[in-house]
């Protein structure tokens, strides 16, 4: 019977397609595009003053009150701000250790060490974002206590929290990209490099940069778009400070459709910094 | 070719969207300001084996946070009604919770009730099912916030006032006035704290109702467009001394405890849970009085296990239940009969459960309107939309 029905599908090329791809094609055009057009619209709705009920009658409202209020301008500002500085931070971290991983380790360390790289994966975001509000905690936390004493003082819960915050939670997502580039670079170029006479930092600079640099720019699409989406870091240890997440979160149970306004922003800077990277020309070669 | 198919694909993609669109939003689409019809319950049958709950914290407790403190286990073994509560930490969340109709119960503070009735989400309660209904304090019933022309939309729960918080180790002189989370030249700047919640605009405005009587507020959710603004403008001032608003109580609890925060508002029972855990905190009403809530239990007018839902509300307003919700969560009992079952004998007395004129200077939680609530004719409120916008624009700024 089953085999019978698989040469069915074996004479019908198309039909194979058909099964293959419905599933996976229905989930994309539905969940993902369609989740995405509701939002789209919902941002031209408004609601009832009083009830908080969505009403579905179209106006701009929304975005006149986002474009014109300096408060927002402020808080997409502050968070590009946040999401580039973890992208860098990310990347000047990222560089040596997956350099060492891939080029210096022993072969066999190497899987040792891409698995520690994983380990922090394993535990819950919300108990590694907690343990930095106790490691943050002014004057109380580990970091007053153990380099008090040498004058290095918490930054307390801040923007400065929020991109420690971030960088050590994403940081994995830069540094597999970059390994997995790494480990496909010859070490015969770095010795013809060597060999010609450049030094280590121009070895750097001319060489390893540009081939790895689609694999980091792999790796900042991770960074840069998880800090840009990011709220739960910022309402654990960023004080009174908000990113656009908490203003999605604080506007969705009250006003869903100034929240899903407001969402529209990280989507617009993906799409551009897509396009950016597009022009690159790095999504070709990765 | 390619950009042909692409745009098709797009083009599939909005029409879905706009069909879901439409779905979602075809239920409740006009702008009520009539009331809804929702049916009332009829008469009490079988348990459906679970209730779902939405509630403040320290409303429902199972024994989890203090093996002592428990009024639901019984309840489930009587009832054979499983409970399953839902935190809400602030009056929006609980009206956005109660909008996706998977809960049955919600215990409303004067802030949401009235949206959730005109909302359509909040069915009117049949009190004659709720025996234990009989012995709540007169004064109580059919109040603005729980009831809509004498028809009962749910049970009164208790009142409170909201405090001002001070680590008694640390902040000294103690405070009396709410001034204390408002001077800009305090030495605790950086350890204030403010309730994050649209709702906390009316603490701006019952200061300056105390401090600046030339703005004339009477009533701190009834405020003209000067008043409001006046009340927001305190708030910026404010927030250069803020470290953190609090939404999560057991965040600020925590926040409590490590010294992060040493004074500003809060509810007993974060000083009730802080001092259990050994922090040197008191709560006081300052001399300004306080904002405060007057909460009801209310039923979901999409409910899938009613009569449940009943028999926690008659549960819940029982003398036992409500004395130990009460004295659990340092809040005044609605049952006249709770007095006599706290464990401290004087707790009613203590909470001026029964004490009129205590709550003259606390001016209840309510979803502010158009129309005034203090009954002003000649000006127009600041709608509680507009009082969103606004704590919005000011914690991003």
């Amino acid at each position: 019977m089953r085999s019978s029905a698989a040469t069915w599908m074996h004479k019908r090329p198309k039909m194979r397609l058909l099964a293959l791809l419905t599933a996976p094609g229905l989930w994309l055009v539905v969940a993902y595009l369609g989740a995405l057009g509701a939002l789209l619209i919902t941002a031209f709705f408004t609601i009832d003053s009083f009830t908080g009920n969505v009403v579905a009658q179209f106006n701009l409202g929304n975005f006149q009150d986002m474009l014109t209020d300096p408060a927002y301008r402020n808080v997409v500002l502050r968070t590009l701000g946040i999401a580039i500085s973890v992208t860098l931070i990310c990347a000047i971290f990222a560089i040596p250790m997956a350099f060492f991983m891939a080029k210096i380790a022993k072969p066999k360390n190497q899987k040792i060490l891409v698995a520690l790289v994983l380990t922090p994966l394993w535990a819950s975001y919300l108990v590694k974002i907690y343990a930095w509000r106790s490691m943050l905690e002014p004057h109380t936390g580990v970091i007053d206590w153990l380099l008090g004493p040498i004058g290095i003082h918490s930054p307390g819960f801040g923007g400065p929290a929020i991109i420690i915050g971030l960088a050590y939670l994403w940081l994995p997502y830069m540094i597999l990209p970059i390994y997995a580039g790494l480990e496909r670079l010859p070490n015969s170029l770095l010795d013809a490099s060597g060999d010609l006479g450049a030094r280590n930092f121009y070895t750097f600079r001319r060489v390893i940069l540009p081939l790895i640099f689609p694999s980091l720019v792999a790796g900042s699409m991770f960074t840069f778009s998880l800090s840009l989406g990011d709220y739960i870091t910022a309402q654990i240890i960023g004080g009174k400070l908000q990113m656009l997440g908490n203003v999605v979160y604080q506007n969705f149970s009250i006003n869903l459709p100034f929240a899903a306004t407001i969402a529209t922003i990280p989507v617009t800077i993906m799409a551009l910094y897509l396009w950016l990277v597009r022009r690159t020309g790095a999504l070709a070669s990765l | 070719m390619r950009k042909k198919r692409l745009f098709s694909q797009i083009a599939v993609a909005s029409a879905i969207a706009l069909v879901l669109a439409a779905c979602s939003s075809g239920e409740k689409k006009a702008s009520e300001t009539t009331l809804p019809e929702v049916a009332m319950m009829k008469s009490l049958g079988a348990g459906e084996g679970q209730v779902n709950i939405v509630a403040w914290a320290g409303y429902v407790e199972n024994g989890s946070n203090d093996p002592a403190v428990d009024w639901v286990t019984g309840f489930e073994t009587a009832t054979g009604c499983k409970v399953n509560v839902k935190v809400g930490s602030t009056s929006d969340d609980m009206v956005a919770l109660m909008k996706t109709g998977e809960y049955d119960v919600v215990s409303a503070s004067g802030d949401a009730s009235l949206r959730l009735i005109y909302g359509g989400d909040a069915a009117p309660v049949n009190t004659d099912l709720v025996p234990n209904y009989a012995d709540i304090f007169d004064g109580l019933k059919s109040q603005q916030w729980n009831s809509v022309d004498g028809v009962a939309y749910g049970i009164p729960h208790g009142r409170g006032a909201n405090l001002l918080a001070y680590r008694t180790d640390i902040v000294n002189p103690a405070p009396t006035s709410w001034g204390s989370v408002f001077d800009a030249n305090s030495p605790y700047k950086g350890k204030i704290t403010a309730y994050d919640s649209p709702i906390y605009i009316a603490d701006a405005a019952l200061y300056l109702m105390k401090t600046q009587p030339d703005l004339g507020i009477k009533y701190p959710s009834a405020l003209d467009q000067t008043q409001f603004d006046a009340a927001v403008a305190l708030l910026k001032e404010q927030k250069p001394l803020i470290g953190e608003y609090w939404g999560d109580y057991l965040k600020h609890v925590a926040s409590l405890k490590s010294g992060g925060t040493v004074l500003g508002t809060t509810w007993q029972v974060n000083i009730n849970l802080a001092q259990s855990e050994g922090v040197k905190v008191e709560g006081i009403k300052p001399v300004e009085g306080s904002t405060g809530w007057s909460d009801t239990w209310m039923i979901s007018s999409e409910a899938k296990n009613p009569n449940c839902a009943y028999m926690w509300m008659d549960h819940i307003a029982s003398p036992e239940a409500n004395a130990a919700v009460a004295e659990w969560f340092g809040e005044a009992p609605s049952n006249a009969k709770a007095c006599d079952l706290t464990s401290d004998t004087n707790f009613c007395t203590t909470y001026h459960a029964a004490d009129a004129a205590y709550w003259d200077d606390v001016y209840y939680w309510n979803t502010a309107t158009e129309a005034c609530l203090d009954g002003r004719t000649d000006v127009k409120c600041v709608p509680y939309s507009e009082w969103v916008k606004a704590w919005s624009s000011l914690r991003n700024a």
